[in-house]
């Protein structure tokens, strides 16, 4: 069943840039896709408008078009992970994590369900001891675990993620990118992801789209075949290095195409 | 407690506790040898002594500058806070409304304090108008920018999961605002104190009820110097006690979270 469908969806902005031009493209429920490309090249744009935080200027985006579900139900099934983990400094791990249910989000109206809920988005990301810790007091990883173990407490089918790990170390960004590949396979999750690592994007993702900037583009799609959940062995594997030649290849010729034709 | 954090307690209290006692002992030592008349320089233990002597009356004057300054000070933080909150609400209502509260705290308030005398009857209500508006820009300014610094990756989680205003406010902007409203409270604690003062000295000598200011003026007319300065000193130990109490009262709030409470090596 499709997950997400963009069709002719772009963004002209008021003061006349296009950050988007129409891209059409469908993302099945349980894929791994990925955005990548370099800066200005619209995938942030593209993946907010998916998540209704920006209204595309023409097309259009719809999320599980065949389920006949109503137009707020999606939005419920949905969950946004951003650059930052953008935790509430005054509160504990805990509370950053149920704070989507104390907003109501979930209707939870069940005090034990909701705690129930919390405790298991923890455990997902193993913070289950750190839950009395406040945000300062974690390292740029646990924080961004903090700040999954938040999206992940509404239960969601679609995870959108927005270069979550592009701030953080090599180390830690391999480890979390393997969780996240374990993560996404147990809980069958539907993931959009905006990165801009090429190793990253081939590790995590069943589709890559590669994007072009000045208009923002997709000129090109990998598809790679490696079941989920991922181990470091797909790393040095013979295919991982074809499928990152392949990008390397397409990005590049993006941003020569950019330079040529002078930018704007 | 490491050695390390020892040194620096002891930097902290006891440096600043070193310089009053040494400067305390000159004092007295210039005094005595130069044999200076009390009624120019009294020495310190002369002050102390007026200071016991005194006490009933002394007592009795610091309980009503120390009544009309954290009433002044809780007026203040009430009408400072709902002034913030009203602007937030609407850029117009800031707009329209915030260049007063510029100008109620640039003129100085020596210059309003005799009309508000007069136009008051009772010179206590008075006197803790005068320090209501000493008081309260720091509290309305300091606030407002609060509330409104809010981190707009939050902001945008905030509005992703649909939350009220209500909500955004309580778990959002207020909490967001918190440090903010504290360093204004700091300094608003000062201002309501100089403002009790500074408005009773205005006031003079009228009234029953007398403060710490009037104390000093009296002291000064009859030249009994040495209460002057027992005035004095309880008028600083007093501002001194308060801005104490205004910086516990933030770090008991902020000390988990906010990076301006939190100790070396935490």
């Amino acid at each position: 069943m499709t997950a997400i469908d963009i069709a002719a969806a772009a963004k002209v902005f008021p003061n006349g840039v296009r950050a988007l031009d129409p891209v059409t493209l469908g993302v099945r429920e349980g894929e791994f896709a990925t955005l990548i490309g370099p800066s200005g090249c619209g995938k942030s744009t593209l993946l907010r408008m998916v998540a209704g935080l920006l209204p595309p200027s023409g097309g259009r985006v719809r999320l599980w078009p065949d389920a006949g579900v109503s137009d707020r139900e999606p939005m419920r099934r949905l969950a946004f992970v951003f650059q930052s983990a953008t935790l509430m400094a005054w509160a504990d791990v805990e509370r950053n994590v149920r704070l989507p249910l104390d907003l109501g989000h979930a209707d939870m109206t069940d005090a034990a369900h909701a705690s129930q809920r919390v405790e298991r988005a923890l455990a997902l990301v193993g913070l289950t001891d750190f839950r009395g810790a406040y945000p300062r007091e974690l390292s740029g990883g646990m924080q961004m675990r903090a700040s999954i173990a938040r999206a992940l407490v509404t239960e969601p089918s679609l995870l959108l993620m927005d270069e979550p790990f592009g701030a953080l170390d090599e180390i830690t960004r391999a480890r979390l990118d393997r969780e996240l590949s374990e993560l996404g396979a147990r809980e069958a999750l539907t993931i959009l992801f905006v990165t801009h690592s090429i190793y990253e994007a081939v590790f995590l993702s069943t589709r890559v789209f590669v994007m072009s900037p000045r208009p923002g583009r997709i000129i090109g799609e990998v598809a790679i075949d490696e079941p989920h959940p991922r181990a470091d062995a797909f790393r040095v594997s013979a295919a991982f290095a074809g499928h990152c030649a392949r990008l390397s290849a397409m990005l590049a010729s993006a941003l020569e195409e950019d330079i040529e034709g002078g930018g704007s | 407690m490491t050695g390390y954090g020892l040194r620096s307690v002891a930097l902290r209290y006891g440096a600043p506790f070193a310089v009053g006692v040494a400067s305390l002992c000159a004092w007295q030592a210039v005094v005595t040898a130069y044999d200076v008349p009390s009624y120019l320089v009294p020495s310190p233990l002369a002050v102390l002594d007026t200071l016991r002597r005194d006490w009933t009356l002394l007592s009795r004057s610091l309980a009503f500058t120390l009544e009309v300054t954290l009433i002044a000070l809780l007026l203040a933080v009430v009408i400072g806070l709902a002034s913030a909150f009203l602007f937030v609400q609407s850029r117009v209502i800031e707009a329209s409304l915030f260049p007063y509260a510029v100008l109620l705290q640039v003129t100085p308030i020596v210059a309003i304090a005799p009309l508000i005398i007069i136009w008051v009857r009772d010179t206590t209500v008075a006197l803790v108008m005068c320090a209501t508006i000493v008081a309260l820009f720091p509290i309305v300014s300091n606030t407002t920018l609060g509330l409104r610094s809010v981190d707009p990756g939050l902001s945008e989680l905030f509005r992703m999961y649909r939350a009220g205003r209500w909500q955004t406010l309580v778990r959002l902007r207020v909490p967001s605002a918190l440090p903010y409203f504290f360093a204004g409270l700091r300094v608003s604690t000062g201002l309501a104190l100089i403002g009790a003062v500074v408005a009773e000295f205005v006031a003079g000598t009228g009234g029953t009820a007398s403060g710490l200011a009037y104390q000093i003026l009296l002291s000064g007319l009859q030249l009994n110097i040495p209460r002057l300065f027992a005035a004095l000193f309880l008028i600083a130990a007093t501002g001194i006690v308060l801005s104490l109490l205004a910086a516990l009262a933030a770090r008991l709030a902020l000390r988990r979270w906010h990076e301006s409470e939190l100790r070396e090596g935490n």
